[in-house]
């Protein structure tokens, strides 16, 4: 009786996982890169952290954020926070979102940062993520890699010239600085993510 | 000033005559989602180019033909490509139910005053009444909606 309990109540743990809150360890996790490769964010040795953003080909609020992403990237990636992009829809469910549409898109826009396909889609439920794009800036101390931001790139997702609060830019300044970021959660809109 | 029942008027006055889709700020489109007649009230959230939203209009289509049903199509389609994207993507699908253009950047702001729950990603639909409130991240099926708005009553 107590192990079908047990068992009833890890179930029901199961199901209600949202994913990881501000203050959780990520998991690391291996996918493949657009360069063929297999990355990990064990991989960065000299990382102070990483701005993980979950974005893809198709979703026409992730292509406004392109040249953002890839702002975030020249700016955080030299001092210790890269960029790492992770494309989290079934190809099978989304046209335009197999690993040779990615790697098309990161030649054509000159994504310098990885770009993995979530192959498998395990990564973005860990993660929680549920709309591209919707970013976790890690934080790498000694017990791991802790979540201390998740949300919006900024506040305005369909016209960077009305853009106020750049969240994601805050929080890593916050970081550098020793200091937590300010505003560690924030919502901004997307695209479903995409599966069968 | 504000007039909420005034807008309310002028926004739906317009279904009389053709389709036209007003840009509104968040504070603009608030007292639409708060409305307190005796009908059940739909207030979705699209874009014209999200598929799962397109397959799901039909089916708000046909709840905004019940008398006691008030259907709300929020676009969120980029500002820029109202004219055109929205406007034809309208005409081309005769849509009857009410559209408008949520032109507000606030997103992290609003999202949340929509409702608590919602993490921003569309398709989305909040179904209310006086009495009643739903938010529903997620798309539907006609047999799916039927369900959920079953448990409304006007």
């Amino acid at each position: 009786m107590k192990s079908i309990l047990i068992l009833f109540s890890s179930l029901l743990l199961i199901t209600h996982n949202h994913g990881y809150k501000v203050g959780d360890l990520a998991t690391d996790f291996s996918l493949p890169n657009v360069d063929g490769e297999m990355v990990s964010l064990s991989d960065y040795d000299d990382a102070k952290g990483f701005i993980v953003i979950f974005t893809c080909n198709t979703c026409p609020y992730s292509i406004a954020y392109e040249d953002r992403i890839n702002a975030l990237h020249r700016h955080f990636a030299p001092v210790g926070y890269p960029v790492i992009a992770i494309n989290p829809n079934d190809p099978a469910a989304q046209n335009g979102e197999e690993l040779s549409d990615m790697k098309q898109r990161a030649q054509d826009k000159g994504f310098t940062f990885p770009y993995l396909q979530d192959k498998g889609q395990k990564v973005y439920p860990e993660f929680g993520a549920t709309r591209t794009p919707h970013v976790f800036i890690l934080e790498k101390q000694e017990k791991g890699n802790v979540v201390q931001y998740i949300g919006a790139i900024d506040d305005s997702s369909r016209n960077p010239d009305k853009v106020e609060h750049y969240y994601v830019e805050d929080a890593v300044d916050a970081l550098l600085a020793g200091q937590l970021p300010k505003v560690s959660t924030t919502k901004a809109i997307g695209c479903s993510i995409k599966t069968l | 000033m504000f007039y909420p029942k005034f807008l309310i008027f002028l926004l739906f006055s317009s279904l009389l005559s053709a389709q036209t889709v007003p840009s509104l700020s968040y504070a603009e489109l608030k007292p639409l989602l708060e409305q307190k007649g005796n009908k059940i009230y739909v207030v979705n959230f699209w874009a014209t180019w999200c598929a799962p939203c397109i397959k799901e209009l039909p089916y708000f289509e046909v709840l905004n033909q019940r008398e006691d049903v008030q259907v709300l199509l929020v676009s969120l389609d980029f500002p820029k490509h109202k004219e055109s994207r929205l406007l034809p993507f309208i005409k081309k699908n005769k849509l009857q139910s009410k559209v408008v253009l949520l032109d507000d950047a606030d997103e992290n702001y609003w999202i949340n005053d929509i409702h608590p729950n919602w993490s921003g990603a569309i398709p989305a639909t909040l179904i209310y009444t006086k009495k009643q409130r739903g938010f529903y991240e997620q798309s539907f099926t006609a047999s799916k909606l039927d369900k959920i708005f079953k448990l409304f009553n006007p």
